[in-house]
């Protein structure tokens, strides 16, 4: 049933196409239905898989027999959790661009099809299909960037999608190399991910390949320094884009690291394992630095997605159950959170105010202009801290944990990065929103703005989202029986393919 | 005692919920949200009282007995995370305190924000408030702890920030939270060691708690760098959290510029509860920090980092309230110093003993800034205690309510509970055996409190009223300046007068707690150490006149009396008779008053050094990122382009030009090849005539040869 998420996505997105051209409201709605009947195909395949139980097939036909391609689906619960993440974001982000008046059908379209390769990246368990899926993914990015986006959008799309090919590239190069090693080891040519873990590629082959994979699917999680293509992709997408490229596209990059660099090559990734948890820390502390000093509104929140994306690579890095569980809370979680952020700067902000500066909007008395933003900006900020009850915590207090039975220097450099995602998040809170033209300023007091009061869409999809992360924070179980079940064998597999 | 603890989360619930409810009302609904957060309060005072009558009946030798509920949360790799709810006589008395103090800090805003437009979010951010803190006091495990932890400092950040239309408090609520966080981060990583040796952070389990037996047996035999044992070395990190919490040198900055939240706040969170939470962690985990001296109790090196850290706060900051004119300010520096007597109490003394000075410096505190508050309220928002004076006319109640404050804090002998308490620091101070120094550093202390508050109340309720007049033109002077804008325009032709009786009828029940909590813990009587400890206590007036008691007790009553001595004959006697006058002190020395006035300079190091270095550092991220990385990216793209501008002038000059040149040759070519079909068939018959003579004299002349 799972796989009627993709079906439907791509069926909506065709169905789009065949719609009038004047239609807005028709393609709104549209999306809207396939997003919502795709979250809601997610969520109960979610209720009703069955927890501990493994994986489960949900499609498996042959599709190129001579190199053993198959078009073959299952779930665990790592990918269920990152289906209904999607299905989250998916429905939204399409709340949060209720408001695009600009060619919406193709939008939409583009959109639900970006929706579509992200959800069978999730479901595939063939290699070859993954990749497939993963290339359908990146090429609507580019589009809803540079005809939808704002602030140098050709520069940021071209950017965007150079970096995503470079990494296909790599991947591309890693997984056939990966292919025919396993033929000649095995005799067998097979594309399935289950098969090729099971083939115990020689340690040097894996300490080259490994790198290869990894540094592919992480360029697009942002790791340092491949990761410069997040800020100025995040700045020059549209909203709905935006919060699909923090919220889900990271994701795609960091599961591609977990579920194809790492399961493969275990002895390649214990090779390199100091150095990738160096970079993951250097990112959770570098990005945070940078969106400390950012004038754009839009920009700290891409710098905080590079600072908060490098727990989740730390915690794939520490290679034990309760790291890489928390680096998958930590995927869920940041998807959210983003999401959020994302949601409040570009909808609710951006589209009122049409400025990002922070130094503009000190002038605005956004608090008051926006009194629902405020408050939502600042729930997801206190969220995106990492405080208690919402799923950040649990999620950052899990690889942290981690991090200590592995490299306990690195935890503590990841602890300086929360502290400084206090700090630039308070920064920014009390200058977009908190900053009311006091008294003895010398700056000029504005007239209070009249802004479009936030409209029904913005709220539900702020309200769902908080839900979301408030819900996982408060009873983290919803997720981590799901998770922990799966992780736990896929962790003792690598600890031995280690070996 | 068992049948109590099913119902502990009721103490914490019941707030929360009112923040739950007050936060769904409109702004105009403001009786509601009142008697919604006071409602909830009264029912978890309620609670907690029931819960402390049910721990009093189970005083037995040796250890306090203790009950606890743990529950699961959630799955952490192969194991379970639990939390769960703890009651025992620390968290008893505790709770008691906080829910009582709460509540009567809750009536009094009632009275103190009639006038602010924001009356419902405040009980709502109160609420919340509550709720995290009680929870935090009964929480049995220390993960659930810092969860209640980290709330409390979000409300806290929430209240100081409450008028952030004013920059300096937008600014101190930020500095507050940072701050805070920073010492938040230490704890963190503790915990997070705690639980990778142990696996749990369960404080009591059964015997498998993390600060039973056997987890700490296992953490003292294993030490880490420098010789430190692993028990001493999560101990200091628990304490970092304490540092920042309660204001400990050198995390103190953020504690007095909170005081921009409003006065209720202050007196709240910034002096009653919230800054005591980390005493109370200290207490609650004193058998991690004990762990490491098991043959000799008190002496563990964790202790005693703790008691030095208190020492020293004590009088430095003791030392820096002597020059504000801020009268919160003054009360912070106060707070500050206090919190530190507290942890040189835990540090030489134990729980009781610091926990005791919690206690009752709870009672005084919040009565000393609600009577600030009246006074601030009274004064029309003044805050600078040169402007204000002679007040003990028309604010008599609050006038006899704050000068019992002003003692319990000074500690004036016998009558008062702020005497009993730290004269059982002093004392524990003086069995000390690693260094007397905290002892007399203790001492010197208590004369600086007794002086700075003599110096307050002199200034606030003697002399002529100074209400209205410009303030002294001094160096700093101007820094307090823009705080009271408004009040100086127009306090002219208003006069002070008594606060509603919503306000000062919680004053009046203060008073009573700030003399009679002292009672419970005297040497003849020492009933709350003893309960503390789980042990009877015996009344005996013999104790009282032991030497060693005695004989402290006459050397802090010599210090109270010197310090108010001296307090009155500066400013007592003479008292200022214009707001601009100069402080006596800096008549006398007015570098160091001005040293002390600009508090050591402490900020403006931390301006100089951290802050700009953080800066520097972000900055320079920021620009390697955009011109390193981005530079690179670019550069990579330029020369990919240069490639492109290569190729395709190659391809347009080089293999275009030669095709080209080709081409031409080829058309060329086919011209004169062309010129040979003409259609003209002279020229035809021309060629062939010339032929067909070249060919026969060729033919001739071969012939011939």
């Amino acid at each position: 049933m799972l796989a009627w998420t993709i079906y439907l996505s791509f069926l909506g997105a065709g169905a789009l196409t065949l719609l009038p051209k004047e239609n807005a409201r028709a393609a709104r709605w549209v999306a809207l239905a396939v997003a919502g009947a795709g979250a809601v195909v997610a969520l109960v395949g979610a209720a009703a898989y069955p927890a501990g139980s493994g994986l489960v097939t949900v499609v498996r036909q042959s599709w190129v027999p001579a190199l053993g391609i198959e078009y073959y689906l299952a779930v665990d619960g790592i990918s269920l959790t990152l289906v209904v993440l999607t299905g989250l974001a998916a429905v939204s982000g399409i709340l949060f661009s209720w408001n695009v008046d600009q060619r919406p059908k193709e939008f939409f379209a583009f959109y639900l099809t970006l929706i579509g390769g992200v959800y069978g990246v999730f479901l595939s368990f063939d290699l070859f299909l993954l990749f497939v899926f993963y290339e359908i993914a990146i090429i609507p990015k580019y589009f809803l960037i540079a005809i939808w986006g704002s602030t140098r959008k050709e520069y940021g799309a071209m950017k965007l999608a150079l970096y995503s090919f470079v990494g296909s590239a790599l991947v591309l190069i890693g997984v056939v190399a990966a292919f025919i090693v396993a033929r000649t080891h095995t005799g067998v040519a097979s594309f399935d991910l289950e098969a090729l873990a099971a083939v115990p590629f020689p340690v040097q082959f894996q300490c080259w390949a490994f790198p290869l994979v990894f540094i592919g699917f992480a360029i697009l999680a942002g790791l340092w320094p491949f990761h410069t293509w997040a800020p100025t992709g995040h700045v020059a997408a549209p909203t709905a884009a935006s919060m699909l490229l923090a919220g889900v596209v990271m994701k795609l990059g960091a599961y591609g690291a977990l579920r194809v660099a790492m399961v493969l090559f275990p002895a390649g990734l214990h090779f390199w394992q100091r150095e990738v948890a160096l970079l993951a820390v250097i990112g959770i502390v570098y990005g945070a630095l940078v969106a400390l000093v950012q004038k754009d509104f839009k920009f700290v929140i891409g710098y905080s997605s590079v600072s908060h994306m490098g727990f989740v690579l730390l915690g794939l890095a520490t290679l034990n159950e309760i790291g890489v569980s928390g680096a998958v809370l930590q995927m869920f979680s940041h998807g959210i959170i983003a999401g959020l952020l994302f949601g409040v700067v570009g909808r609710m902000v951006y589209d009122r105010t049409h400025t990002r500066e922070l130094s503009q909007l000190e002038l605005m008395n956004l608090s008051r202009g926006l009194p629902f933003a405020a408050v939502t900006f600042v729930v997801a900020g206190v969220a995106s801290m990492g405080l208690p009850g919402f799923s950040g915590f649990v999620a950052e207090l899990q690889v942290l944990i981690g991090a200590w039975g592995a490299f306990p220097g690195f935890a503590l450099g990841a602890g300086l990065g929360i502290l400084l995602g206090v700090a630039y998040l308070l920064r920014t809170l009390q200058r977009a929103f908190f900053a009311d033209a006091p008294v003895s300023s010398r700056l000029p007091k504005a007239a209070p703005a009249e802004f479009e009061p936030i409209s029904m869409p913005e709220r539900i999809g702020a309200v769902l989202l908080v839900g979301a992360t408030l819900a996982v924070g408060l009873y983290p179980r919803l997720l981590l029986d799901l998770i922990v079940p799966s992780v736990v064998p896929l962790v003792q597999g690598l600890q031995k393919g280690a070996l | 005692m068992r049948g109590v603890v099913a119902y502990l989360w009721l103490i914490p619930l019941l707030p929360l919920l009112a923040a739950g409810a007050i936060a769904v009302l409109r702004q105009p609904q403001r009786a509601l949200a009142a008697r919604l957060a006071i409602g909830s309060l009264g029912g978890s005072l309620g609670v907690s009282l029931i819960a402390f009558f049910s721990t009093l009946g189970a005083a037995g030798p040796g250890e306090a007995e203790r009950v606890y509920l743990n529950f699961p949360w959630f799955e952490l790799g192969g194991a379970t995370v639990r939390l769960g709810w703890v009651l025992d006589p620390l968290a008893a008395a505790m709770a008691v305190m906080v829910s009582l103090v709460s509540l009567l800090i809750f009536i009094y805003s009632v009275g103190y924000m009639a006038h602010d437009e924001n009356f419902t979010r405040f009980f709502g951010f109160l609420a919340l408030f509550a709720a995290a803190m009680l929870g935090l006091v009964i929480a049995n495990s220390l993960l659930l702890l810092f969860i209640c932890w980290e709330l409390v400092g979000l409300a806290s950040y929430l209240l100081i920030g409450f008028w952030y239309h004013k920059p300096s408090a937008a600014a101190a609520a930020k500095k507050a939270f940072i701050t805070t966080r920073v010492g938040d981060l230490g704890f963190l990583l503790g915990l997070v060691w705690l639980y990778a040796e142990t696996g749990t952070l369960l404080c009591y389990d059964g015997g498998n708690g993390c600060l039973e037996q056997s987890a700490l047996a296992g953490l003292v035999t294993q030490t880490t760098v420098a010789g430190l044992g692993v028990s001493t070395a999560i101990g200091l990190l628990i304490f970092c959290g304490a540092v920042g919490k309660s204001g400990q040198v050198p995390l103190h900055v953020w504690l007095p510029d909170a005081m921009e939240g409003p006065t209720p706040v202050s007196a709240l969170i910034h002096a009653a509860t919230m800054v005591a939470a980390g005493v109370f962690l200290v207490a609650r985990v004193y058998p991690l920090m004990d762990a490491d001296a098991a043959n000799l109790p008190g002496l563990s090196t964790a202790l005693a980092v703790v008691a030095w850290v208190g020492v020293v706060t004590a009088v430095f900051a003791a030392c820096i309230a002597v020059a504000q004119t801020d009268i919160k300010r003054i009360l912070a520096y106060s707070t500050v110093s206090q919190l530190g007597f507290m942890m040189l109490g835990l540090g030489v003394g134990g729980v009781a003993v610091g926990m005791f000075h919690l206690l009752t410096h709870a009672c005084f505190k919040a009565l000393l800034f609600l009577g600030a508050g009246s006074v601030i309220h009274g004064v029309h928002d003044e805050q600078d205690i040169r402007r204000m004076g002679g007040l003990r006319r028309p604010m008599p109640i609050t006038f006899a309510t704050y000068a019992v404050g002003m003692m319990a804090l000074a500690g004036v002998p016998v009558f008062f509970s702020g005497f009993w308490s730290k004269d059982e620091i002093l004392h524990a101070a003086h069995g000390w055996t690693v260094s007397q120094a905290p002892f007399y550093l203790g001492l010197l202390g208590a004369l600086l409190t007794a002086f700075y508050m003599t110096r307050q109340v002199c200034y606030v309720f003697f002399g002529p009223n100074r209400g209205g007049q410009a303030a002294a033109t001094g160096v700093h002077a101007a820094a307090d300046a823009p705080r009271a804008t408004d009040s100086t325009a127009t306090n002219h032709g208003r006069s002070p007068h008594e606060s509603p009786p919503v306000m000062t009828w919680p004053l009046l029940v203060l008073a009573g707690l700030a003399v009679a909590v002292g009672f419970v813990g005297t040497p003849a009587w020492p009933w709350l150490p003893a309960y503390l400890e789980g042990q009877g206590a015996t009344f005996a007036w013999g104790k009282l006149f032991a030497w060693g008691t005695l004989g402290t007790m006459l050397l802090s009553t010599v210090v109270a009396g010197v310090g108010i001595g001296v307090g009155w004959w500066l400013y007592g006697r003479r008292p200022i008779e214009r707001a601009a006058d100069p402080d006596a002190l800096e008549r006398w020395r007015p570098e160091v008053f001005g040293l002390l006035r600009a508090k050591f300079h402490v900020d403006e190091f931390y301006e100089a050094t951290f802050i700009r270095w953080h800066g520097r550092w972000a900055a320079g991220c920021a620009w390697v990122d955009r011109w390193v990385w981005g530079g690179m990216v670019l550069g990579v793209g330029l020369v990919a382009q240069g490639l492109a501008w290569l190729s395709r002038w190659f391809d347009e000059y080089v293999v275009n030009l030669g095709f080209d040149a080709a081409c031409e040759r080829l058309t060329q070519g086919g011209g004169w090849t062309a010129r040979l079909q003409d259609g003209q068939t002279q020229n035809y018959l021309k060629v062939l005539g010339v032929a067909l003579a070249v060919l026969l004299l060729l033919l001739t002349w071969g012939g011939s040869s």
